[in-house]
């Protein structure tokens, strides 16, 4: 879904990229908040998971394959504010190093595939982890339904970018059946391979799990009959 | 990690091109492209002279044409999207070869096709003729944010080395007979991707302890300080100059 030079128009474009860097700017601060001075490494060892798990083909069916997009897996592993960094860096390098997503269209993808994505998907993340039941169930339905959610959420967004700068005169409602027709459809596998994601890391290592942090159990001291 | 230095798009160079300070490039490129997209559509001619322009740096920066074309391929998905655009959009519909198109959506196709391949063709000329190292110190000369450079600086610099670690999971989940073949396999593979999350983090963990024992104090140190010279700047400047005047014809004509 990266959208090239030329799909927006060079207003709309402008002013996303305002929205993208006050956005980044927030979130370096917050993801001081969250690593603090372990920032660099960290998130930026996190984008070059993104990076790579983006690689990671899952077949379908067919000869057909998807992949993670990686924008609820980031908010709900690394915390918002981290994950949003991490993915913009991602879209950055991809921009600027591989051509993929236009320079000027920069902003618009850094809204809506980083800003909305991990929003939504931390925000729906955390409602449900509260009224869930407590454990890794829990856990794993809440991711579950918050990538499922965040990728049409983007569709949304850019439909929204599109309904005020888009260049070409495809009537509105199509874009957005086509567009949000299709993100369901790859927001059910986003789903699928976050929720199961989420639980692999969970059954070895819960407490990198920024999501669910509190739900850790302090350690406690048992008696032992030998 | 000597491989590891300079990335697959760059090809090494002694051009002027290659040698201009990286931030002049950077900003070049970014408002070569800014002035393309908001050209007119209509200005067909326009476009032409853009790419002429294109051509001519590509020439002085000695980048083969096939290299340059090849790496336009990244572009395919779109041109798949600008075809079905004449299509589905709205308006007077022509005649083409017996298919009925709408008028506007040829436009919209042609706006998407010319604009988007010309933003591709310099992101490519720019990754060809700059170095990573140089690209992140031209990003933070053009003032962003230090902490976001050394974000982007630590993904690149490790990037190669999780994609490896993903490459030796996937050998050795196919040396045990595992072959992905649908959705029914997606738990393996999903384990697969926690593994190489915790991993990531951990090697992240390491680093940060091996730069703290080494006086890491949350910023780097910077070695090598490339300013750029009014001269320099004047020359990088002379690719978005042209393609405004451009551009400004293109309105006014």
């Amino acid at each position: 879904m990266h959208v090239p030079d030329g799909f927006i128009d060079a207003p709309v474009s402008v002013a996303a990229g305002a929205v993208a860097a006050a956005a980044v700017a927030v979130s370096l601060r917050g993801a001081r908040r969250e690593l603090d001075e372990r920032t660099a490494p960290l998130a930026g060892l996190v984008s070059a998971f993104i990076f790579a798990v983006q690689m990671l083909n899952f077949p379908v069916a067919a000869g057909t394959s998807g992949h993670l997009l990686g924008g609820a897996l980031a908010a709900i592993l690394v915390g918002p504010y981290t994950g949003v960094l991490c993915v913009s860096v991602v879209l950055l390098i991809q921009g600027v190093l591989f051509a993929d997503g236009g320079l000027t269209a920069l902003g618009v993808n850094i809204t809506d595939m980083a800003i909305v994505t991990v929003v939504v998907a931390y925000a729906l993340f955390r409602a449900l982890v509260k009224v869930l039941p407590n454990g890794r169930g829990g856990v794993t339905s809440a991711a579950f339904v918050a990538a499922l959610v965040s990728v049409p959420a983007a569709a949304v967004a850019f439909t929204g970018i599109y309904a005020l700068g888009g260049t070409t005169d495809v009537a509105l409602g199509k874009v957005f059946t086509a567009m949000v027709g299709v993100h369901v459809l790859i927001g059910i596998g986003e789903a699928v391979i976050t929720a199961a994601t989420v639980g692999a890391v969970i059954a070895v290592r819960p407490d990198l799990v920024h999501g669910a942090r509190d739900l850790r159990r302090p350690l406690e001291l048992k008696e032992a009959t030998v | 990690m000597g491989a590891g230095h300079a990335h697959r798009l760059y090809r090494h160079g002694h051009s002027p091109v290659h040698a201009l300070p990286p931030q002049c490039k950077l900003a070049a490129v970014f408002c070569f492209v800014l002035v393309v997209v908001s050209t007119p559509r209509s200005a067909v001619w326009a476009f032409g002279l853009y790419a002429v322009l294109l051509a001519t740096v590509a020439a002085v920066a000695r980048v083969p044409a096939g290299f340059l074309l090849r790496r336009l391929l990244i572009e395919v998905p779109f041109v798949a999207f600008a075809v079905l655009m004449p299509f589905v959009a709205e308006g007077p519909r022509t005649e083409v070869l017996g298919l009925s198109l709408s008028v506007h959506g040829l436009w919209g196709a042609w706006n998407i096709l010319a604009k988007g391949t010309l933003g591709v063709a310099a992101s490519v000329l720019l990754a060809s003729t700059t170095e990573l190292r140089e690209l992140l110190l031209g990003l933070q000369r053009l003032r962003l944010p230090a902490l976001l450079v050394q974000i982007a600086s630590f993904m690149i610099r490790y990037g190669d080395v999780i994609t490896d670690e993903m490459r030796r999971m996937r050998v050795a989940r196919a040396s045990r007979g595992f072959e992905a073949r649908g959705p029914r396999h997606w738990g393996v593979l999903a384990k697969s991707a926690g593994a190489l999350f915790i991993r990531s983090y951990e090697r992240g963990e390491r680093v940060h302890l091996a730069m703290v024992s080494r006086g890491y104090a949350g910023s780097m140190p910077v070695i090598d300080d490339v300013t750029a010279s009014r001269a320099q700047w004047s020359y990088a400047a002379v690719l978005p100059a042209a393609a405004l005047l451009v551009c400004l014809m293109g309105w006014f004509l």
